[in-house]
């Protein structure tokens, strides 16, 4: 273990601001695309199925 | 109507693999591309979460404290590797968007298209890192300096990109477009790269180089490369689930997309 104590390792030897506003930042950013990215392909999905459910029903429709 | 261009699309694909039955072309239809890439992404997922872990703990944990920048050097495990990603990235984006062009195979667009917001992504890592790293160390979090000028303008032509395909309906239309951009841009790649020996710049030179021996410390090194291919692995899972949605959002009046949404239900 190169730290004395977490708060040690917390302090950043004074730069904290700069090392964990850097860090913090690049989690931010890889967690929002993968998030937006998991959600559009939920939503894409959906989306496929309703318009397959919705045109089924039409052709239903037409043959009745 | 979809089985009409379907036809269209495959006629193409086997015109392309006539020229010496080369059967790699295989993989450039995205039926096949859908399913291959579909089995790639969680392990390509795994290895970049346990890469990011070992590096960040070599970063933190055995990496010693830097004697001239102290604890500050740290933001270089994810400021180094942020902004090779969104050079490399724009590379192949428009490797992908020329072959689009030029062969107009489809699943070359779309790699395109999906590669382009993770670039952009790095790109905006690797000048927000720079910054909190520039304040400390120059005193300034920016300056019109060329290596910094230009990654933000690498930025730029992300975001230009995203932004023309966006405005344009017609999907192939957007793809030609894109490739324009894609391809004109590419230029910028080398002057970021070689921006800091052109010109009397602020920012360091490179941290390694083929020619030399590295200029930092192994294990610094070592945490700094681990935290590249993590970067690596991620940008693939990310691109492969992108590519998957932009071929289903394509492909939608297509028969194997229909019979995968019924499956999936």
């Amino acid at each position: 273990m190169i730290w004395a104590s977490w708060s040690a390792f917390f302090a950043m030897g004074g730069y904290a601001f700069y090392v964990w506003g850097s860090y913090v930042m690049a989690l931010v950013f890889i967690a929002g695309e993968v998030w937006l990215l998991l959600r559009r392909k939920r939503t894409l999905l959906q989306r496929l199925s309703l318009i397959q459910r919705l045109s089924a029903g039409e052709k239903d429709e037409t043959a009745s | 109507m979809g089985h009409g261009r379907r036809i269209a699309y495959f006629d193409g694909i086997r015109w392309v693999t006539g020229l010496g039955n080369i059967n790699w072309f295989k993989y450039a239809s995205p039926v096949t591309f859908y399913g291959l890439a579909g089995r790639m992404i969680p392990w390509f997922s795994a290895a970049a979460a346990v890469l990011a872990v070992a590096g960040i703990y070599i970063g933190f944990f055995v990496a010693p404290t830097d004697f001239q920048q102290g604890e500050a050097y740290r933001i270089i495990f994810i400021h180094v590797p942020a902004s090779w990603m969104s050079m490399f990235i724009y590379v192949v984006m428009a490797v992908w968007a020329g072959f689009g062009l030029v062969l107009n195979t489809r699943l070359s667009s779309m790699m395109a298209s999906a590669l382009a917001p993770t670039g952009a992504m790095f790109a905006f890592i690797a000048l927000w890192t720079g910054a909190l790293w520039g304040r400390p160390m120059w005193g300034a979090y920016w300056v019109w300096d060329a290596r910094l000028t230009s990654e933000l303008i690498l930025l730029f032509l992300y975001i230009g990109f995203m932004a023309l395909q966006a405005a344009i309906d017609d999907p192939r239309r957007a793809d030609r477009a894109g490739a324009v951009i894609a391809l004109v841009g590419v230029v910028n790649v080398p002057i970021i790269y070689f921006s800091v020996l052109w010109w009397n710049t602020l920012h360091q030179g490179s941290s390694i180089s083929v020619t030399k021996a590295p200029a930092m410390a192994h294990i610094m090194l070592t945490g700094m490369l681990v935290m590249a291919i993590a970067a690596w692995m991620y940008t693939i899972a990310v691109v492969l689930v992108r590519v998957r949605c932009i071929i289903l959002e394509r492909e939608r009046h297509s028969a194997w997309v229909a019979d995968l949404v019924k499956e999936a239900k």
